[in-house]
């Protein structure tokens, strides 16, 4: 009973947020004070260009990086202040699809859509089977467990990363780049997906993608990212309409005319 | 003149500088191979508690690659340095005639400095580079990322399995290293001086105290913690891509063999005091 309650009360707090967070890599500050929320169910986009300090954030939020300072709580609990155990039972509830796939090479598809649920859960072999099984045919990919990573195509590999980080049933799932590497059609495809899984699972969502095709049509709420700083958080409506001229510049593809100092860059590079 | 100075000075600093940051580099290297083996010995006695534990399987599959495949290279290389060693021997206690000493020479010298020396040597190019390439792919390919975000520790999974695997077969393989090396020299010894095996075996039983093979076998629990540590350590760190993992897998090779070769050097003086 008590369970029920916890969840009751957890339900009303947002899935994510992240308060004042600064990190920096080495001596340079990469993210400036990056606040903002996802509430329960949401699929949040978050968008940039290269170097906005997008893959930073994500880094940060999976507690792969701790913060130089700024709290980031995920389904309610301080991922900065966990301990070890703390951490590990958090990590059931939370899904992640990394950019190139990150399978693991020397396992078959199924080995490595069952390998959460054989680090988490006492089920027994049988069991996790069927339960991969059914991951794998939930992104199309029914029949293709016995292959080994190397002979998937991408958007096979995507699939079967995104059946891996489903197969715990997260609370919270994270996708690096969907559409990177891809064709337009078959990024497609993952975008219908990525509404399929919300739907059905009712999961809140975080993509970093810099593809704005794919952020406008599957993003309830989009974050933009500059050079380490929030530029703004609104819906899609209100992104699209902000008269913000670096927003407007990345909507429309307008190149920034930047002059990109030398001397800086490689100032920064051998900090 | 002052300029001349200045000039001077300023090229002195720099050198100062750059030793500065080579050492900072280094003892940076050594503390965090040092923290790896606290992590994975940790993951290794209270990983089952904490319910991630070591799994046998692993360990198993570990043994076989950096272990068993090792053995034919390293028996080969053993018979050899032995029938050298008698080849040596005899060749310096001639002018004495003491040719026969040479069971004693060779009894010592192998249990005591090269079975292990060289059982080092050959799994430090053989699994050294094969750990550093492994890890360091998957570093690059954000498998390591994976593996933490499941919650499945990488020093756990990865590094702890190897160190025990290591543990457990390189002192094996100098065993069977002391068994070959000297039935090298046995063999040089009965077709150069006509020396029957069983005077050879008995010369070299009682040549021998358990302290000569405790010797051996204590230095291989160092070069295989050296070996496993350096090529992990080497793996993690890769960041530049395909590149970056060839520079790590020649990197731990060179590294791991002359760290072997220094330990060894340090742990004889002190072991023959």
């Amino acid at each position: 009973m008590s369970t029920t309650i916890a969840t009751d009360a957890a339900a009303r707090t947002p899935a994510i947020e992240v308060e004042n967070l600064v990190a920096h890599y080495g001596s340079r500050e990469v993210l400036h004070g990056v606040s903002m929320n996802v509430q329960r169910g949401e699929i949040m986009v978050i968008m940039g260009g290269s170097g906005s300090g997008k893959s930073t954030l994500l880094r940060h939020l999976l507690g792969l990086r701790r913060p130089t300072s700024g709290g980031i709580r995920l389904l309610g609990q301080d991922i900065t202040r966990l301990s070890a155990r703390e951490m590990f039972a958090l990590r059931r509830n939370i899904g992640v699809s990394f950019q190139g796939g990150a399978l693991f090479n020397s396992m078959t598809v199924q080995e490595n859509v069952e390998l959460p649920l054989r680090e988490h859960a006492r089920l027994d072999r049988k069991t996790m089977q069927i339960i991969s099984r059914i991951k794998l045919e939930v992104v199309n990919l029914a029949g293709f467990g016995d292959l080994m990573p190397s002979e998937l195509s991408g958007g096979m590999i995507k699939r079967a990363a995104l059946a891996r980080a489903i197969v715990m049933d997260p609370q919270l799932l994270f996708f690096d780049e969907p559409s990177a590497g891809l064709d337009p059609v078959v990024s497609a495809e993952l975008d219908e997906l990525i509404l399929n899984l919300r739907e059905a699972m009712n999961m809140t969502i975080v993509v970093v993608t810099h593809d704005l095709d794919s952020a406008f049509k599957i993003a309830d709420r989009i974050t933009v990212l500059d050079h380490g700083s929030v530029l703004m958080i609104g819906d899609t409506a209100e992104i699209r309409e902000s008269d913000n001229a670096r927003i407007q510049g990345l909507i429309n593809r307008r190149p920034r005319h930047e002059t990109l100092d030398a001397d800086e860059y490689l100032r920064r590079l051998t900090a | 003149m002052p300029d001349a100075l200045n000039w001077l000075t300023r090229r002195l600093l720099n050198v100062l500088d750059q030793y500065g940051r080579k050492s900072v580099a280094v003892l940076e290297e050594v503390g965090y191979v040092a923290s790896l083996l606290l992590e994975s010995l940790y993951w290794a006695v209270v990983g089952r508690w904490l319910q991630q534990p070591v799994r046998l399987a692993a360990i198993c599959a570990a043994a076989m690659s950096v272990g068993i495949t090792a053995i034919p290279i390293v028996a080969l290389a053993s018979f050899a340095v032995g029938a050298m060693l008698a080849i040596q021997g005899i060749y310096s206690l001639r002018p004495y005639g003491a040719e026969s000493q040479v069971v004693l020479g060779i009894a010592l010298s192998v249990t005591r400095e090269f079975a292990p020396l060289i059982t080092g040597i050959f799994v430090a190019g053989r699994s050294a580079s094969a750990i550093a390439a492994r890890i360091g792919t998957m570093q690059v390919a954000q498998e390591i990322d994976a593996l933490s975000v499941i919650g499945i520790n990488p020093v756990r999974y990865l590094v702890s399995p190897l160190l025990l695997a290591m543990l457990v077969t390189v002192p094996a393989l100098v065993v069977m290293s002391n068994f070959m090396a000297l039935s090298g020299g046995a063999l040089y010894c009965n077709l150069e001086l006509g020396m029957p095996l069983a005077a050879y075996i008995e010369g070299t039983i009682d040549a021998l105290t358990p302290e000569d093979v405790w010797q051996g076998l204590s230095k291989s629990l160092v070069f295989a913690t050296i070996i496993t540590l350096v090529g992990a350590s080497n793996g993690f760190t890769v960041t530049a891509g395909a590149e970056g993992v060839g520079k790590a897998t020649t990197r731990s090779v060179v590294v791991s063999i002359a760290s072997i070769i220094l330990a060894d050097m340090v742990f004889s003086y002190f072991q023959s005091q």
